[in-house]
C-alpha cells in the first residue's frame, strides 16, 4: 500500500520528527511501521489525531526479553503502523486512550493478557479479564502455559465495579450473560429512570477462548481455519484477512483466478448477513412479516453456499496461497439466476417496508449515533456509513480483486436504526454488482499459489472489509513455517462502545433493536 | 398493506414444498418428532439454547430452524427465553471459563427431567479451540450430556436428527 501513500504521510512524518518525536522509518512492501520512543506514545498520537488520522486497531507482542506494542492508524486509505518497544523491566507507556476512545478497550485488553501499563488510562478496569487466570498473571507471556492454571470451576466475576448511578427512581437492570434470545453471551448494565436509559454499560469478555494463544505455534493451514472461527458470521472475512497477512509475510501472491473467488466468497457472506440483519431489525419491533421473508431469502441464498461452495456459511473455503473451492460454470448460471432472484425478491419486498408506518414509527430517530461521536470513535462498516462515515477498505485502499472494479460505496447521514437499516440494503444492491462483475471477469487458472516458507520474524497485516467493517489480522511468523503471534481485530472491538452512546435517551423496550442494528460480534471481541 | 398482503398471498405457504422429493426426507423426520415428543411431552418441547463459548456459527444455523422452510415450532418444538420453561438446553461452544459458572447455574434453573444437546464440534469435542486457559473444552466436561450433534456448524437438517436422536434415547 506504500505505493499508494498520499502527501500527508511524509509532510506529517516531516512534522512529527520537527516536534521533536523521533521516528524511525521502515518501510515495507505493503504498510509502513513507524518506530518512536515509548514516552512519545501519547504525544504522538496528539498529532495524529490533529492531522485526522484514524486509530484503527492495537495490539502487543513479546520477543525474547520486549515488548512491541502497536497501533495502527489510517488515513485516506494509507496505514501506518505505530510501534514502540518495551523492556519487560519497564514494560509501560502512556495510554493513548485520553486522546482517542477507541484505544481505551483495546489498551486494556493488551494490558490484560501482557501485563504492559498504560499510564493515565482513562478506565484502568479489568477487560477482558474476569476469574479465568489471577491478576497478576498474564496470559500472553511466552512463560504462561496455553493450558493455564484453572481451577475446577472458574468463579463468577462478582466484584466487578461498575458505573454506579444515584439519585429519586433511578434503577438498574443488569441482563445477561445469558439472554433470551438465541444469541451470543455478554453483560448489560443499564441505569433508567422510568423507561428512559440513563446510562449502559457493556461487560463483555464472557466468550474469551484464548485464540491468541492458541494460534501461537500454528501451521498456515491451521490458522487460517482458527480465523474462520473468530466470529462464525465473518469466517471468509476473517479467513481472508489471516491469509492476507501470512501471504505478505511468506511473499507470495495468490492467483487471479483465487483472488476473484475469494471476492464472490465475501459478498456472498456480506449478502447473507444482512438479509439475516435486516429481517431481525424488523423482528425485533414486531413486524413478523419481514422477519419471515429475509429468513427465506437468506435460507435459499445460504443453499446455493452449499451447493456451489460445500459449506453453507462458506467456512474454510480461503486458504494460505488461495482458495479450497471452485465456481464451475454451471454454479455461475446459479450464482446469476440467485442475483436476478433476489433482486426482484428485494423490489417487491422494500415498497411495501418503505411505506409502513409501523417501521416509520419504530425505526426512524430511535437510536441516534452522531456524526461526531461515529468519527470520534472511528466506527466501522454499516453503523459508521450510517453516521456520515464513509470509508470502505474496497474503495479507498482496494486490493485484488476490488482494484479491478466499479464501486459505490453506501452512505446515509441520519445515524439512526433505520439509516443502518437503509445502508445494508444499498449494501445488498452493491454486493450484488461486484459479484457479476467478479464473475465477468473469471478466467480458468490455478486456485493456489504455492506456498513458501516465511522466514523466521517476517510479519504481515491484512486488512480486509468485511461485512461489519475493516477487519485488521497481524501475524507474526516463527521459524519452521509457525505462526508466534496472531492479532485479529474485528470490526466489532470498534463499534462496540458506540451502544453504549446511542441508547442514551432511548426506552430500555427499544434497546433489542438498537442492539441488532449495530449487531456486534461478541466472540469476535473477546477473542 | 396492499402490498403485504399481495406479497404474503403470492409467496404462498413455504412449508408445503417439503412434499417435493429432494426434502421429503425433513418432512418424514419432522413427523417422526412430533410422534417422540407426543408420547412423551404432549405436544410440546421447550428448547433453551445456551451459548457457552461459540463462535456464533451454530447459532446462525439454529436460528435457521425456525424459517419457513424448517420452521420447527410446527412439530412443537419451541425456543424459549428462560432454562425455567425449559425441557432441553441446547449448549452451543466450547465452554469458556468465563461462561463456566453461567452454564452451570443455567443447567440447575433448569427443571427436571431435562435433556442437554450438545450442538456443533467445540460442544462435542472441543473444536478448534480444545481446552486451554480460557476453555474447558467439550460441553460434558462441565454438565451431563444426553445427546451430541457434531458439525462445524451443523445444518438445520442434521440439527433436527440430533433432536430426534433424543426422544429415541
Amino acid at each position: 500500500m506504500s505505493t499508494q501513500h498520499n502527501d500527508w504521510c511524509s509532510e506529517f512524518l516531516t512534522r512529527v520528527i520537527a516536534a521533536g518525536i523521533p521516528v524511525t522509518h521502515i518501510e515495507k512492501s505493503t504498510f509502513d511501521i513507524w518506530q518512536i520512543n515509548a514516552y512519545d506514545w501519547q504525544q504522538f498520537a496528539e498529532f495524529a489525531h490533529h492531522e485526522g488520522l484514524r486509530w484503527s486497531a492495537g495490539w502487543a507482542e513479546q520477543r525474547d526479553a520486549q515488548y512491541l506494542v502497536n497501533a495502527c492508524f489510517e488515513k485516506q486509505g494509507s496505514y501506518i503502523v505505530l510501534r514502540a518497544t518495551l523492556d519487560e523491566a519497564a514494560a509501560e507507556l502512556p495510554s493513548q486512550a485520553t486522546v482517542y476512545p477507541a484505544a481505551n478497550r483495546s489498551e486494556r485488553h493488551t494490558h490484560d493478557l501482557f501485563g504492559v501499563k498504560f499510564t493515565d488510562h482513562p478506565d484502568p478496569r479489568r477487560w477482558v479479564r474476569h476469574q479465568a487466570w489471577p491478576e497478576h498473571s498474564y496470559p500472553l507471556r511466552k512463560d504462561f502455559p496455553a493450558a493455564g492454571y484453572p481451577e475446577a470451576v472458574t468463579p463468577p466475576d462478582m466484584n466487578y465495579p461498575f458505573i454506579k448511578a444515584d439519585g429519586a427512581g433511578v434503577y438498574e437492570i443488569p441482563v445477561g450473560p445469558v439472554h433470551a434470545g438465541i444469541i451470543e453471551p455478554g453483560h448489560f448494565r443499564f441505569q433508567a429512570v422510568g423507561e428512559l436509559i440513563l446510562n449502559l454499560e457493556e461487560r463483555l469478555g464472557y466468550v474469551h477462548k484464548g485464540i491468541e494463544k492458541i494460534a501461537e505455534g500454528r501451521t498456515p493451514e491451521s490458522l487460517a481455519r482458527l480465523a474462520g472461527r473468530v466470529s462464525g458470521d465473518t469466517t471468509v472475512g476473517h479467513a481472508w484477512a489471516a491469509c492476507q497477512a501470512m501471504e505478505q509475510a511468506a511473499e507470495i501472491s495468490i492467483p487471479p483466478r483465487a483472488a476473484l473467488l475469494r471476492g464472490i466468497l465475501a459478498e456472498r457472506e456480506r449478502i447473507a448477513n444482512h438479509l439475516g440483519d435486516m429481517g431481525a431489525i424488523c423482528n425485533d419491533v414486531a413486524f413478523i412479516f419481514a422477519q419471515v421473508h429475509f429468513t427465506r431469502l437468506r435460507e435459499l441464498w445460504l443453499r446455493s453456499n452449499a451447493k456451489i461452495f460445500k459449506s453453507r456459511l462458506l467456512m474454510d473455503c480461503i486458504i494460505p496461497g488461495g482458495v479450497s473451492c471452485d465456481i464451475l460454470e454451471a454454479d455461475c448460471i446459479v450464482v446469476r439466476e440467485d442475483i436476478k432472484r433476489l433482486r426482484k425478491e428485494l423490489d417487491q419486498l422494500i415498497p411495501a417496508l418503505d411505506l409502513n408506518t409501523t417501521l416509520e414509527d419504530r425505526l426512524y430517530t430511535a437510536g441516534f449515533l452522531s456524526e461526531p461521536i461515529a468519527a470520534a470513535f472511528g466506527a466501522l462498516g454499516y453503523v459508521g456509513r450510517a453516521s456520515g462515515q464513509t470509508f470502505d477498505i474496497r474503495r479507498d485502499a482496494p486490493y485484488s480483486p476490488y482494484d479491478k472494479v466499479a464501486f459505490k460505496v453506501a452512505a446515509e447521514n441520519q445515524g439512526d436504526i433505520a439509516s443502518r437499516f437503509w445502508v445494508r440494503y444499498k449494501e445488498i444492491i452493491a454486493a450484488m454488482k461486484l459479484l457479476e462483475q467478479f464473475m465477468q471477469q473469471l478466467e480458468p487458472g490455478e486456485l493456489t499459489t504455492p506456498w513458501q516458507i516465511p522466514t523466521a520474524g517476517a510479519e504481515g497485516l491484512g486488512i480486509i472489509e468485511g461485512w461489519r467493517g475493516e477487519i485488521i489480522s497481524f501475524v507474526r511468523f516463527d521459524s519452521g513455517n509457525t505462526i508466534a503471534r496472531f492479532y485479529p481485530r474485528d470490526p466489532s472491538i470498534i463499534n462496540w462502545p458506540a451502544l453504549e452512546k446511542l441508547v442514551l435517551n432511548n426506552i430500555v423496550p427499544d434497546f433489542p433493536v438498537c442492539n441488532k442494528s449495530l449487531n456486534g460480534s461478541y466472540s469476535g471481541n473477546d477473542l | 398493506m396492499f402490498r403485504i398482503l399481495k406479497k404474503t398471498l403470492t409467496t404462498g405457504m413455504l412449508t408445503e414444498r417439503f412434499k417435493f422429493p429432494k426434502d421429503a426426507e425433513l418432512e418424514q423426520l419432522g413427523i417422526e418428532i412430533k410422534q417422540q415428543i407426543d408420547r412423551r411431552f404432549s405436544g410440546s418441547l421447550a428448547i433453551r439454547q445456551v451459548d457457552a463459548g461459540s463462535c456464533n456459527g451454530c447459532e446462525l444455523e439454529i436460528h435457521a430452524l425456525n424459517n419457513p422452510y424448517y420452521d420447527i415450532e410446527r412439530f412443537g418444538i419451541h425456543f424459549v427465553a428462560s432454562p425455567r420453561h425449559a425441557d432441553i438446553l441446547l449448549v452451543t461452544g466450547p465452554v469458556s471459563r468465563h461462561m463456566q459458572t453461567a452454564l452451570l447455574r443455567t443447567y440447575d434453573a433448569t427443571p427436571n427431567p431435562k435433556w442437554v444437546i450438545a450442538v456443533g464440534d467445540c460442544a462435542v469435542c472441543g473444536g478448534e479451540f480444545g481446552e486451554s486457559y480460557a476453555s474447558c473444552g467439550k460441553v460434558a466436561n462441565v454438565i451431563p450430556v444426553d445427546v451430541t450433534i457434531p458439525g462445524c456448524p451443523p445444518s438445520p437438517l442434521v440439527l433436527m436428527s440430533g433432536i430426534l436422536g433424543l426422544m429415541k434415547g
